[in-house]
């Protein structure tokens, strides 16, 4: 028990660290890396409470994706970060008050698990058993009890890959491609003229 | 739940040697490596020319769209690993309609798939 | 439950989601069909209607889905409110040439995201529901490419709908956390004795989230710069169709999952109306853009709608699916005389645009006027009647001075409706306004035309349907 404790408090600290050092780093790419370094934390946080297959997730779709992608956005938009940073200050009051407020209701809620309980942990435990693992349980209802919402869930990928194509996808005119199909039905009758020439009379197209 | 929790304790010890690794070699280039820095030897012509810019330069659009597309796609595996895993494992009647349910699923990104290639939102000219 | 029993209680989203591929499919291999595109999905969600006005009634999928009455009211009026959008909004595009197969597959989409929104009795659907919608809207909003103003007006409106789901999303975690299950039966059963802090904070966020959808104050601040920079025939539709499909989901979690909490979700619900009304009454005064200046009517307009579901009971709930119906018609008239006026091309988008318009176009300049005075209130016209029924919850339910502060907030706003009604009468035109395109002043004038008198006749259907649907809507 101790030993989960302390990777607890290790994890949980690092989750913490970096996810403030992700809104103060200086450089965006840094902030990205912080970010990433959250996410690890947060899946091994996953992992300690037995929800392997979420860790897991997070580390693929996460990581593995959603980075990249906050990669290519930083150094796409080319932003002066340091212009950006000149409201801080200005906006500094009113985002604390959020700040405050939003403390204050999670000790409430805090004091009402710790006085409580949270209902959710009788529902059933996220930890795998001997007869069933994470994946399996999750599988177990997914595609189930849970198919219309499952469904729904392709139709907002499905919109998600028609925005980015809407919003992004312009054909540059004049760009030669490759067309495969025209060059598969392409015969030598098409490709290859023969001529006759006379000697000293050159060829002229 | 220990039992668990001991399944990744090669992990735990990969990372600590990768990080007692990582450490080791700045701290041995700190420590070790022979040090003479002289004005001329830092400076800019030894090793290139001065920076004429800022190294960050804006990334064509397309490279979002090839990796938001590739986001999409990997969501969709995330669905199919609990989906391999529980299918075989369900009564008959239930299984048929979780396998079904499944194909919708692919059916709908199947659909998308189609528009993105057709779009040529594939090419990269 | 059978296959076939649960596909029959999902008809009209199954129709709309099959419908949505199959026109992806049809647009990707013909791009140029776009009217074929355009005039396909008008004809699903018209068959989208007819499918809610005779599909079996009952629940599946542990609460995911609800089709009850109340369902079947709201859907009936959103599906028709997206044909509306697609009707108006393809030739707009067409003539900018920007014309696209997607625009009218995105609106498919969306109103399949509200129909969801309208029939979730659970919160896992209710937030996949409402993202469906709202990922819709915002690539509608910046649909425009060519248009800075449209990008920017989608990224504001991604960027700040993206908080708020957040804040939703957090809402969610939180009630599910304290009441040990996200059905609104579920929820209801734990709140039923006593609703716990963290219940009620998770409904606090919860109704925050909702609040940003239907751009309740204090969370309207993107309304009137989306509402400016997205593209007209969009504009009428999300100031319409998906306020109302966030309504009636409010209503439901409220009425249904937290009846017992009534006493503190009211007040909320009062604070938010009031505070609507008098936003959008104060800051309406100052606009000159009209797109702008509607888009605080419209934040004033679910401050009323907002006083009649904090009234509660069936009663409350009528009165706010009648106002939201009449809104709805209301404004997708005004927008449709909107993208009808352009003058050289040029969208009229100002007062000053508009002045003298009853010289050169009489038929929208009137049509705009019904729309300015059924906003403000006037009798006859149809905006009266839904404030008639709210403020008859309101008083019965004892929000009396609630609904005195939203008489006066009318007061306000009346100035700046009136000030349109003036400049379009009596000022001078300035310039010549185009032809007006025939399927935008046509949809207005159909607007219009309801807007009175045909009200007069439709409340009489529409007075029983919305009870019918409040009631179902209330007893869950």
């Amino acid at each position: 028990m101790p030993l989960q404790a302390i990777a607890f408090y290790v994890l949980a600290a690092v989750t913490v660290f970096a996810a403030v050092a992700v809104v103060f780093a200086r450089n965006p790419v840094h902030s990205v890396l912080f970010l990433i370094t959250t996410f690890f934390s947060a899946a091994g946080l996953f992992v300690l409470m037995g929800a392997e297959f979420l860790a897991m997730m997070l580390v693929v779709v996460y990581v593995g994706a959603v980075a990249v992608l906050f990669l290519f956005v930083v150094m796409m938009l080319d932003v002066d970060f340091a212009s950006l940073r000149q409201g801080f200050a200005r906006y500094l009051p009113l985002g604390a008050l959020v700040a405050a407020v939003l403390t204050v209701e999670m000790v409430i809620v805090a004091a009402d698990v710790a006085h409580l309980g949270a209902a959710a942990s009788s529902t059933g435990p996220a930890t795998p058993s001997a007869v069933m693992t994470n994946v399996e349980a999750i599988g177990a209802v997914l595609y189930t009890d849970y198919v219309y919402v499952f469904q729904a869930a392709g139709l907002v990928l499905l919109v998600a890959m028609i925005g980015a194509i809407v919003l992004t996808l312009k054909h540059r005119p004049g760009v030669k491609r490759q067309s495969v199909a025209a060059q598969m039905a392409r015969t030598p009758k098409a490709g290859v003229r023969m001529v006759t020439i006379n000697s000293g009379e050159g060829v002229d197209a | 739940m220990t039992a668990l929790l001991m399944n990744y304790l090669p992990i735990v010890i990969f990372f600590a040697i990768a990080g007692a690794l990582g450490a080791a070699f700045i701290l041995a280039a700190a420590i070790v490596a022979p040090k003479a820095p002289d004005p001329e030897k830092l400076s800019a012509y030894e090793c290139g020319f001065n920076a004429f810019d800022d190294a960050r330069m804006k990334f064509d659009v397309r490279f979002y769209l090839v990796s938001i597309l590739f986001i999409i796609f990997d969501l969709e595996v995330a669905f199919l690993f609990p989906w391999a895993v529980a299918l075989m494992k369900m009564p008959h009647p239930t299984a048929v309609f979780a396998f079904w349910s499944m194909m919708g699923f692919l059916g709908v990104l199947t659909v998308g798939f189609i528009y993105e290639w057709r779009k040529g939102a594939l090419e990269w000219e | 439950m059978t296959p076939v029993h649960l596909a029959a209680l999902a008809a009209p989203q199954l129709l709309l989601a099959g419908a949505s591929l199959v026109l992806l499919v049809v647009g990707a291999f013909r791009p140029k069909a776009i009217r074929l595109v355009a005039g396909l999905g008008v004809l699903s969600l018209l068959a989208a209607v007819g499918v809610v006005a005779i599909e079996p009634l009952g629940r599946a999928f542990g609460g995911d889905l609800v089709a009850d009455q109340g369902a079947a009211f709201a859907e009936a009026v959103i599906y028709l409110a997206s044909a509306a959008a697609i009707l108006l909004g393809q030739p707009w595009f067409a003539r900018r040439g920007q014309a696209r197969f997607e625009f009218p597959i995105l609106i498919l989409i969306a109103a399949l995201g509200m129909g969801m929104m309208c029939r979730a009795a659970d919160l896992i659907s209710l937030f996949v529901a409402i993202e469906l919608q709202s990922l819709s809207l915002y690539i509608l909003a910046a649909f425009e490419k060519s248009d800075g103003k449209s990008a920017e007006a989608g990224l504001k409106y991604f960027v700040l709908g993206a908080l708020s789901t957040g804040i939703m999303l957090y809402g969610v975690s939180l009630i599910y956390g304290f009441a040990g299950g996200t059905s609104f039966a579920r929820i209801a059963a734990a709140v039923a004795h006593g609703a716990s802090g963290g219940v009620l904070f998770g409904l606090v966020f919860l109704i925050c989230g909702l609040a940003f959808k239907v751009s309740a104050a204090p969370f309207h601040m993107w309304t009137p710069d989306v509402y400016e920079g997205a593209p007209t025939p969009v504009v009428g539709f999300f100031a319409g169709a998906p306020k109302l499909a966030a309504m009636v989901l409010l209503a439901r979690v409220l009425t249904e999952s937290f009846g017992p909490a009534l006493a503190q979700w009211r007040q909320i619900l009062v604070v938010m109306a009031i505070l609507s009304v008098a936003v959008g009454a104060l800051a309406g005064l100052r606009q000159s853009n009209l797109k702008r200046l509607w888009a605080y009517s419209s934040i004033a307009s679910i401050g009323y709608a907002l006083i009649g579901l904090a009234a509660g009971g069936p009663e409350g709930v009528q009165a706010m699916l009648v106002y939201m119906t009449l809104y709805v018609v209301d404004v997708t008239g005004f927008f449709a005389c909107l993208a009808a006026l352009a003058r050289e091309g040029r969208p009229l988008e100002s007062f000053a645009d508009v002045s003298g318009l009853v010289r050169q176009r009489p038929g929208l300049a009137v049509a705009m006027t019904v729309f300015a005075l059924s906003g403000l209130g006037l009798p006859p016209f149809s905006g009266l009647w839904g404030k008639f029924y709210v403020f008859k919850a309101a008083i019965s339910a004892g929000l009396a001075p609630a609904a005195v502060a939203a008489l006066i907030g009318s007061v306000v706003a009346a100035y700046y409706y009136l000030r349109l009604v003036k400049v379009m009468w009596l000022d001078a035109p300035e310039g010549q306004i185009d032809a007006p395109p025939a399927e935008a002043a046509g949809l207005a004038y159909a607007a219009a035309f309801f807007v009175f008198p045909v009200v007069l006749i439709a409340l009489m259907a529409l007075d029983p349907a919305a009870r019918a649907a409040a009631l179902a809507l209330v007893q869950g």
